[in-house]
């Protein structure tokens, strides 16, 4: 039997949901190993040697080791071909293609207003910081823009690389979580039609409910 | 008339990483500029090329996308027999390769980005400078230069000892900061700035600069 990769990390983190996310839908067997923030573990040099920006998660696969969170979803999606959700990176280059070209857009797009967000409005009064609200506007204006895009794409095709689900949605899920259980500001999402109806249908999966049990248990 | 087509700017480095890659695979193409000036980027036609209107969009016959990264990937694999290998080769490592690429568009860009705009296109469109943000970033771009530091003492590229997709996505940018003061966060960093001296230095490199917006 395979040694169970393994992902360091707290699942509270959206990068490391990411990961989970996938794994879950591959059906590949994984170990989660604590790294306690607050004690800035991940800061450590034994962390630094396998992370060496300092940030979850981090990654091992029988001694490979891997981060950046979008980088470890490819992989597994390529080592793994054959389990769980078979169509997750496309299953020919073109759709593969498409899945990269809203994986980008994720990465670029979407992710630097929403995750501004979701430190604001869902992290900082935890961790007792100040919210800066110019941060907060202008974030949620940019993201309001990234969303409209989303809305009309998402009345073209079931999903955003396609009609199928793939990586490219699955990526978005950590920070639309928090933003929509979490915060205020959920109807950024679910005011837009496509976009709601979306993000209706991806939250409900099942591997997805599954990675929010585990953050709702380490809280 | 090529199949493959490139609509965009030859100043932007978006549009610069694509071309850089197929002048790697040594692919004819046809370049099709887009006028910002003119906000063409903001309207259609291009809107429907790139919904969110930044350059580049492509075409490689009925195949359309955007966003720079998925597109020299999908070259480098539709045309892996052609030109450089991109994706690996002999060095393969084809997820560490994955993992630099993450690196450069996650933590290199938005700080390499941030200077370009500061100290190499404000100064051409007569805005000012704003050398608060130019300390942040160049210490935020410092912190990644010292990851960068040590990786480059083990390969001579970032994922192997071959030259892959992950070091062409940091040509554009790179270029336009060592025309800037920033430049010494560079030559300050011996492993770094050979890996700069070397990437700079490519044919293809030469190529994307002797490209001119043309009508």
């Amino acid at each position: 039997m395979a040694t169970p990769v393994k992902v360091y990390g707290p699942p509270m983190s959206t990068a490391v949901s990411r990961v989970l996310a996938c794994l879950l839908e591959k059906n590949v067997d994984f170990q989660l190993i604590s790294v306690s923030m607050s004690k800035g573990e991940h800061k450590k040099p034994e962390f630094l040697k396998i992370q060496p920006f300092g940030q979850v998660p981090a990654f091992e696969d029988d001694g490979f080791s891997l981060f950046e969170s979008r980088a470890i979803c490819r992989y597994i999606c390529e080592k793994y071909a054959d389990k769980g959700n078979k169509g997750l990176y496309g299953t020919n280059p073109l759709a593969k293609a498409s899945i990269d070209q809203w994986l980008e857009a994720e990465g670029q797009s979407f992710n630097p207003p929403s995750s501004a967000l979701v430190f604001q409005l869902a992290f900082a009064p935890r961790m007792k910081i100040k919210q800066d609200q110019v941060v907060i506007k202008q974030n949620e204006e940019k993201l309001s823009k990234v969303l409209d895009i989303y809305d009309k794409r998402l009345g073209e095709t079931q999903f955003l690389a396609g009609d199928e689900f793939s990586l490219a949605d699955l990526s978005h899920l950590p920070n639309t979580q928090y933003i929509v259980s979490a915060t205020d500001r959920g109807k950024l999402f679910t005011s837009r039609t496509n976009v709601g109806r979306w993000w209706n249908e991806i939250s409900k999966r099942e591997s997805w409910n599954k990675v929010v049990d585990m953050q709702n248990k380490s809280a | 008339m090529a199949a493959i087509k490139v609509y965009g700017s030859t100043f932007t480095t978006a549009t610069r990483r694509v071309l850089a890659t197929l002048y790697e695979k040594e692919l004819e193409f046809e370049f099709i500029p887009v006028d910002m000036r003119a906000g063409e980027h903001k309207k259609e036609p291009f809107l429907s090329m790139n919904p969110f209107g930044l350059v580049p969009a492509f075409e490689d016959g009925d195949l359309k996308l955007f966003e720079s990264r998925a597109i020299s990937k999908y070259i480098a694999y539709k045309y892996a027999d052609k030109g450089t290998q991109l994706t690996g080769g002999d060095c393969k490592k084809t997820p560490v390769i994955s993992l630099w690429m993450e690196v450069e568009a996650h933590q290199f860009d938005p700080a390499a980005s941030n200077l370009t705009w500061e100290l190499a296109i404000k100064p051409l469109i007569g805005m000012e400078t704003d050398s608060a943000a130019v300390e942040e970033n160049e210490a935020r771009l410092a912190k990644v230069l010292d990851v960068y530091e040590s990786r480059l003492a083990q390969s001579k590229y970032m994922a192997s000892d071959c030259f892959s997709l992950a070091d062409l996505h940091h040509l554009p940018t790179i270029h336009y900061l060592i025309g800037t003061q920033s430049k010494k966060l560079f030559d300050s960093r011996p492993h770094v700035s050979a890996w700069v001296a070397d990437i700079t230095a490519r044919p293809s490199w030469s190529k994307v600069l002797a490209t001119q917006n043309k009508q």
